[in-house]
């Protein structure tokens, strides 16, 4: 059974102004899957995204989603399995107040009043909004707009969540939330963005398009370490995996790039035992002091973790 | 300018809500009937656009005085009479809440003099016309212009007789005439070279825009004139029901103005007939029944404008009154908000 | 002056949000109080001081239970002032019969019928501005729904209001750049004004092209559904009662005279 699966065959797209945007894309993305796209500005990103739910129908070639081809007729159909979540969330957010607008989506899907709430209440407890909902969008942060955007669009229940820029309006610490956010979704997700590493901690596959067309396509780890890729394409590695000394023109040699894969693979952990820590504390104040051990061991054997990743980093050198 | 609830008098200010209630309602009905739904989020946005632009000022040339956008004609070039009035009347409102420009019962009145000219006078009977379809810059401004100085003209002359009619303000008629419709010229002439200005920015840059904007609106072929004229008819046939309505019951409002006006104290012979009629209605109906029941005992009848003749004992009292009325309505509010303090305290 | 504007709106807005007994009120039920009390104040013929002063208990009750800050409002009341003034001030100026003598000096029924003025407009103004410090306005749009106005233009009232901020916000940058580089008043013309409008228009066709896709994209079909459920309460239709009769007393009533000889008997 083909499960919401993403199908471009030769798609081929050119604007009223002769610009062609999209020039034999082919891409297929199956259940479950996170997919980034990056390519340069102009590109044909935006309009890859355009296509998923029929803003705009290829003018030759082939969309399928889920078992429907998409064309006038079904994309009617297609829009309540894809979630398309705009660039700037002030676009997206367009009824008065947080709950009016997660519930636009839900009331035109014609859902019942209580189901409606329902929904509303589940999404937004999803992105840790539940206290916003009679706020009007214009009281809310940049963090808050855009987990809110995301909620309104995840209130349909959508099988597809499609992004354009998620992250560029955002501070860093907003952005970390919505990465965190966005690694705990389920869905199939379709992310383009020039923020590299967000597709490096989203996205486990990582398309590379340019001039309307896949350059190519493989696991993001894979991708976004190949300096002399990126560049080709005016990309750069993501700045997790820079390094300021690095001599320019250089190809990394596998050892380096698992050097820079093992900083990225442990990012966190130093992080995370501190988040175990607390817990445990709070465990312990609340008389689970079970839990609380258990805990502490968890943290410790991070940290264990942690200096294991130090010394491969160092036998890398 | 706008118009303000403290120079209305109620039926003045309900019979111009009924007006545009009525306007309202009207293009409701047919923007629903043929509406592309691209208009609605299009519509919001510039209602949105136009609250903007208009807190911008600009300084107008040879005079050092500064001015603004009232965008009354731009709403009905880009949106077409329908659409242009609701935007209008959606500022106009927005306005009237956050800024209280003018007060809530005098919106009527605002939106009437600031939407309906434009959408239903000036653009179907002046700038369509002058304009043509396939229009040159120039065309458009000078259809700007003159349907900018007519849409203004008729507003400023609205505000005088409504002003007029409430009877709240001694400005005899010409003088009030002499004093509002020249400076009215002057901002309508602002209004349309600025309307043209953007339209003409408009078309240089992106001429799909105005197109697609023609083509998602509900009148693609014009609006009818006649229909125009039977609609203000009936508008004006309802505010002469109103006013002589108010005439009968009212001492010193339209009577008062109609003196000035005529330059004699009765109203003219002809509608004395409705007067009474609608008086005897109206002793039925009223909320309140006459204004007379307020005057002190020693009021005689009228003569001219009434003015209650004041004996010296009630004079005081009501100087006692009023002192003892303020102090108390000011004691009240420092108790309450005392009180408040306190309980903020203790829950905190 | 555009920052001071675009800041005084937000932090109106702000206070509509705010939580107490006034704020959890039935947008329908505050709105027809406020209408009614706007007219009665409105009802009062062209020389009458005394009657309107009992009216000053609803906005001081107002003020004080809904917490608004007074300095605010009256200013803003006192910057809109300007067409009421103008207009009212002709008065004194044509209306010069003496009529009253207030403790010896001689007061024209012109001077009257400005302060009358002046009082309604105080009046008038202060409770519009004291509905929409107390109520959200999506409440208010609701409650227009409600008794009757079209779905349309409420629509479109909800629509301006929520970008309304996103609008100005973006405005202001575009002024502060046009002031930055603008001297001796040169670049702030007509020709100047009229670049920087159609820009801003512009762009803002963009947004409404954007924000349709968005609706669009979430199954928006030509109408705008809500399940929002006001309800109005007993304390709502208490509200509103007690206005109803507190208004009528005073306007058909000579209440300040009462008291007035009421004392006067006492002392």
């Amino acid at each position: 059974m083909s499960h919401h699966i993403v199908e471009f065959q030769d798609v081929h797209f050119h604007y009223p102004d002769g610009t062609a945007a999209l020039n034999g894309l082919s891409l297929r993305i199956t259940h479950g899957e996170s997919v980034g796209i990056v390519g340069a500005n102009g590109s044909g990103k935006s309009t890859l995204l355009m296509h998923t739910n029929g803003f705009l129908l290829p003018q030759s070639g082939s969309i399928t989603i889920g078992d429907r081809k998409l064309d006038k007729k079904t994309r009617q159909e297609v829009r309540k399995k894809v979630g398309l979540i705009f660039q700037n969330p002030d676009d997206q957010l367009f009824m008065p107040t947080v709950f009016d607008d997660v519930a636009f989506g839900p009331l035109n899907l014609g859902l019942s009043p209580d189901r409606v709430r329902e929904c509303v209440h589940e999404a937004l407890e999803t992105v840790g909004c539940l206290g916003l909902s009679e706020k009007p969008p214009h009281h809310l942060s940049g963090g808050q707009k855009s987990a809110v955007a995301i909620a309104a669009v995840i209130a349909m229940q959508p099988d597809i969540l499609v992004m354009d820029e998620p992250a560029s309006h955002l501070d860093p610490k907003s952005r970390r939330a919505l990465i965190n956010l966005l690694m705990h979704f389920h869905h199939t997700k379709i992310i383009a963005s020039h923020d590299l590493d967000l597709i490096l901690d989203v996205c486990k596959r990582c398309v590379i398009i340019k001039e309307g067309r896949v350059i190519a396509d493989g696991p993001s780890e894979e991708m976004l370490s190949n300096r002399r890729l990126l560049e080709e394409n005016n990309l750069e590695l993501p700045l997790s995996l820079q390094k300021r000394d690095f001599s320019p023109g250089g190809d990394m040699d596998e050892i380096t790039k698992l050097h820079h894969l093992l900083g990225h693979w442990a990012e966190h952990n130093s992080e995370h035992a501190r988040t175990y820590r607390d817990w445990a504390k709070k465990a312990e104040s609340l008389g689970r002091k079970d839990l609380a051990e258990l805990l502490l061991r968890i943290a410790e054997e991070t940290v264990a973790m942690d200096r294991l990743f130090q010394d491969a980093m160092d036998l890398c050198r | 300018m706008h118009m303000a609830d403290a120079l209305l008098s109620p039926a003045v200010g309900a019979t111009f809500w009924a007006g545009t209630l009525g306007t309202i309602g009207y293009c409701a009905r047919k923007l629903k009937e043929n509406m592309d739904e691209k208009m609605i989020p299009l519509m919001g946005v510039l209602g949105a656009f136009i609250f903007a632009a208009q807190m911008i000022n600009f300084t107008i040339p040879g005079t050092g005085s500064s001015g603004h956008l009232g965008g009354g004609m731009i709403l009905a070039i880009l949106l077409g009479p329908y659409a242009g009035f609701i935007v209008m009347a959606s500022v106009l409102t927005i306005q009237a809440f956050f800024f209280a420009d003018g007060g809530l019962l005098a919106l009527g009145c605002n939106i009437w003099n600031l939407g309906i000219y434009p959408c239903f006078i000036a653009y179907p009977l002046i700038f369509k016309p002058l304009a043509g379809s396939g229009a040159s810059p120039k065309k458009i401004t000078i259809a700007s212009l003159i349907s900018g100085v007519v849409a203004l003209q008729l507003g400023a002359f609205s505000v005088v007789i409504e002003t007029l009619l409430s009877g709240r303000s001694e400005l005899p008629f010409s003088t009030f005439v002499l004093m509002m419709q020249p400076v009215h010229l002057g901002i309508g002439i602002v209004e349309g070279f600025v309307t043209a200005g953007v339209i003409n920015f408009v078309r240089a840059s992106r001429p799909e825009i105005l197109e697609s904007a023609a083509s998602a609106r509900p009148l693609s072929g014009g609006i009818s004139t006649g229909r125009v004229f039977a609609g203000l008819l009936i508008a004006a046939v309802l505010t002469g029901g109103a006013l002589s309505w108010f005439a009968s019951s009212n001492p010193d409002g339209l009577e008062w103005s109609i003196a000035k006006v005529f330059g004699k104290p009765e109203l003219p012979e002809k509608e004395t007939g409705i007067a009474t009629a609608l008086k005897s209605v109206q002793e039925k109906t009223a909320f309140l029944p006459d204004y007379s029941f307020k005057k002190p005992e020693g009021a005689k009848e009228r003569g001219g404008p009434s003015w209650p003749s004041v004996d010296p004992g009630t004079s005081v009292s009501g100087i006692v009154g009023s002192a003892l009325v303020l102090a108390a309505v000011l004691l009240i509010g420092l108790i309450i908000r005392a009180l408040r303090r306190k309980s903020a305290c203790r829950t905190k | 002056m555009f920052d001071n504007e675009y800041f005084n709106l937000g932090y109106l807005d702000t206070l509509s949000y705010r939580d107490t007994v006034i704020h959890r009120l039935d947008p329908r039920a505050k709105l027809i109080a406020t209408v009614l009390f706007i007219v009665t104040v409105v009802s009062f013929p062209k020389y009458e001081i005394a009657g309107l002063l009992p009216f000053f208990l609803f906005p001081v009750l107002l003020f004080s239970l809904a917490d608004v800050p007074v300095k605010f409002i009256l200013k803003k009341v006192l910057l809109v002032s300007s067409f009421a003034v103008f207009i009212g001030i002709f008065n004194p100026v044509i209306d010069r019969r003496i009529v009253y003598s207030l403790l010896g000096v001689p007061v024209s029924g012109g001077w009257i019928s400005f302060l009358s003025i002046m009082l309604k407009f105080f009046l008038t103004i202060t409770s519009a501005l004291l509905l929409i410090a107390t109520t959200s306005f999506p409440g208010i749009c609701h409650a227009l729904q409600k008794l009757g106005l079209p779905e349309i233009f409420v629509s479109q009232l909800l629509f301006l209001y929520r970008y309304l901020f996103v609008l100005t916000e973006e405005t202001m940058r575009i002024v502060r750049a046009r002031d930055m580089r603008s001297f001796g008043g040169k670049g702030k013309g007509m020709k100047a004004f009229v670049h920087l409008a159609g820009t801003l228009f512009l762009r803002t066709v963009e947004r409404a092209e954007r924000i349709y896709q968005a609706m669009l994209s979430r199954g928006f079909a030509g109408r705008l559904h809500s399940v929002r459920s006001y309800r109005f309460s007993g304390a709502d239709a208490a509200f509103v009662g007690a206005t109803i009769a507190a208004l009528y007393l005073f306007r058909a009533h000579d209440v300040v005279g009462a008291i007035g000889r009421f004392s006067m008997r006492v002392f």
